[in-house]
């Protein structure tokens, strides 16, 4: 088994293709995509692939130590920053071609005119534990 | 978790809270009470209706450094074990055992063995005196330990002061683990862990599973909480006001993994409420009902949030609705109002209004008033500035919103509600979007996205 991360970002991945904000679908249209979002997640639950999901507010910030005895610095949040992650889900599959067809299949949820948004997700494998047997 | 801020969100359609207990939990005048007491409080609860009872699927004999015995549960699904009464007796035999001088941390790990052993013997050979068989076992199992333990010096300078049967203690065993558990000294969140732990009887796994947290995480909170008011002598009542604190912050954390925290809370509360007779711990039982009432009908069927004005009142509980309006009007009685009265007379008028349109709103800005007066809290005036909306219309709502620090939660969610109300359907739309942007939770923001989309698909808008 391997560990996947499937990151969906606000900003910074590549435009989808049904690229319409979600305040301007239908109310229809937004149950429908939760629905996908949620029958999802308990299909994986039930195959015993699904670890983690969880989402992320849009604005954070920047923190820094900023020497002894001194508060740490923030900064932020960067209106202009490229790349800004929306939240993720963490699956534990067995191979790489089946992270990539649920990253698809997540990808085909639902938006405006109850279309595939195709949005881009990024798919990112966790670093393991070293293998017991080695030669 | 934060200081909760206590207030009721019952005005607005949105009651929002977050996880952290921060004051969140204002009514927004969207979603109302699917929030209530927070989103994982009564928020959204897929699962039915049935979640409302108390939760009595296991008990807590993890131990306390659960941890090491993750993966027993000796009593659940135990059917010759009375689960209810074992986590029901769990205080009484805990303030026993601290009574007689054990240390809280040594009696807490007595009767959780105590406990184990219960349900071991207990199907075959029932005590007829469980309490005292418990108190007994338990107290055996503490001087073994203390013998057995590498400091006996000290432990034995414990032991060495008991058991004497003194006299009837002054004060409640279980109302001092009330204050123990919730003493000034702990964090928050360590409040909240250990009275799960020590006078709810939950085990360390189940706690942890409820707050989200890996359970050697939560068993370390436990150890330390444990170890914090480890020094601490039961010989003064506590102060009732941090008790309350705790038990609220529980019931508005509501419903996240396999456990009822809502129900639970509910069910300590109670507990706490039979011995001790004081206006506010009514005042915040009556609360906690009349919320928990409305559970079935916060959430549809697919978890998205139902405002109050929206709700199905058919699906209220009205058992629940009468046992807190009974509570209530006892504990106003004392005329000695307090937060959580207040808190309560607002949901019991809610609770009272046979539909929505019906709703006694000009009341309910007076009690918001009197919320105001006790606590100044910048939440209960943006409650009160729904209620204001509702009772003298949109404008008037929006003139006491100005009055506000714009950067409140939900502030901006409260002002799309009453532009719409006020005809501005343009506005609330683009506050809706800016308000789903700065919701502190899925389900919330969810539904503030779902009203910016209801208003921009009008005829006309695109």
């Amino acid at each position: 088994m391997a560990k996947y991360l499937m990151l969906k970002h606000y900003r910074g991945a590549p435009a989808a293709v049904n690229n319409i904000p979600m305040d301007r679908w239908t109310p229809d249209e937004i149950s429908a995509h939760v629905r996908y979002m949620q029958d999802f997640a308990a299909r994986l639950e039930e195959t015993g692939e699904f670890v983690d999901s969880q989402a992320l507010a849009p604005e954070g910030m920047f923190v820094q130590y900023d020497g002894e005895g001194r508060p740490p610095v923030t900064d932020g949040p960067f209106a202009e920053t490229k790349d800004l992650i929306a939240g993720w889900m963490v699956i534990d599959v067995d191979s790489q071609e089946r992270a990539i067809e649920l990253a698809g299949e997540l990808s085909a949820a639902p938006g405006a005119g109850g279309k595939p948004i195709h949005e881009w997700l990024e798919l990112r494998p966790f670093l393991t534990a070293p293998p017991t047997v080695t030669e | 978790m934060g200081d909760g801020e206590v207030s009721d969100g019952e005005v607005g359609d949105v009651e929002a809270s977050d996880r952290e207990g921060s004051d969140a939990d204002v009514g927004d005048p969207d979603v109302d009470d699917a929030y209530a007491r927070g989103p994982d409080a009564d928020g959204p609860d897929v699962r039915g209706p049935e979640a409302g009872g108390p939760d009595v699927r296991g008990l807590d004999v993890d131990g306390p450094e659960a941890g090491a015995r993750a993966g027993s549960d000796p009593v659940a699904g135990d059917p010759d074990v009375d689960e209810v009464l074992l986590r029901r007796l769990t205080p009484d035999v805990l303030g026993i055992l601290v009574r007689r001088g054990a240390h809280f941390a040594a009696a807490e790990d007595a009767v959780q063995d105590a406990l184990v052993e219960a349900v071991r013997v207990w199907p075959a050979d029932p005590p007829r005196d469980p309490k005292g068989w418990l108190v007994t076992v338990a107290w055996r199992r503490f001087l073994d330990a203390a013998r057995a333990d590498t400091a006996r010096r000290r432990r034995e300078g414990v032991v060495g002061e008991e058991p004497v049967p003194g006299p009837a203690p002054a004060v409640d065993d279980t109302l001092q683990l009330y204050f123990l558990c919730a003493h000034p000294a702990l964090t928050p969140s360590s409040a909240v862990a250990l009275t799960l732990r020590a006078v709810g009887g939950l085990t360390t796994r189940r706690i942890a599973e409820a707050y989200l947290v890996p359970e050697a995480t939560m068993a370390q909170r436990i150890s330390r909480a444990k170890r914090t008011v480890s020094g601490v002598r039961l010989d003064r009542p506590g102060d009732v006001a941090t008790v309350l604190r705790v038990l609220y912050l529980v019931f508005n954390e509501g419903y996240s993994g396999d456990v009822d925290l809502a129900a639970e809370a509910i069910r300590l509360t109670r507990r706490l409420a039979a011995v001790i007779d004081h206006p506010e711990v009514a005042g915040l039982l009556a609360l906690m009902l009349l919320h928990h009432a409305r559970r079935a009908a916060r959430t549809a069927p697919d978890g998205a949030l139902v405002p109050l004005a929206e709700q199905d009142r058919g699906l209220w509980d009205t058992g629940a609705i009468a046992e807190g309006i009974g509570i209530l009007g006892a504990a106003l009685a004392h005329d000695r109002l307090g937060e959580f009265q207040a808190q309560a007379a607002v949901a019991a008028l809610h609770a009272d209004a046979p539909s929505a349109e019906e709703t006694d709103w000009t009341q309910i800005v007076e009690w918001y008033d009197e919320l105001v007066r006790l606590t100044d809290s910048p939440v209960v005036r943006l409650n009160r500035a729904v209620a204001v909306g509702e009772a003298e219309g949109p404008r008037a709502g929006l003139t006491a919103l100005a009055a506000l620090d714009d950067s409140l939660p939900r502030h901006t969610a409260v002002a799309a509600y009453l532009h719409e109300r006020d005809g501005e359907p343009a506005t609330a739309a683009r506050l809706y979007a800016e308000a789903a942007r700065k919701a502190s939770n899925l389900a919330e923001r969810d539904h503030l996205t779902r009203q910016a989309a209801r208003l921009n698909a009008r005829p006309g808008s695109r």
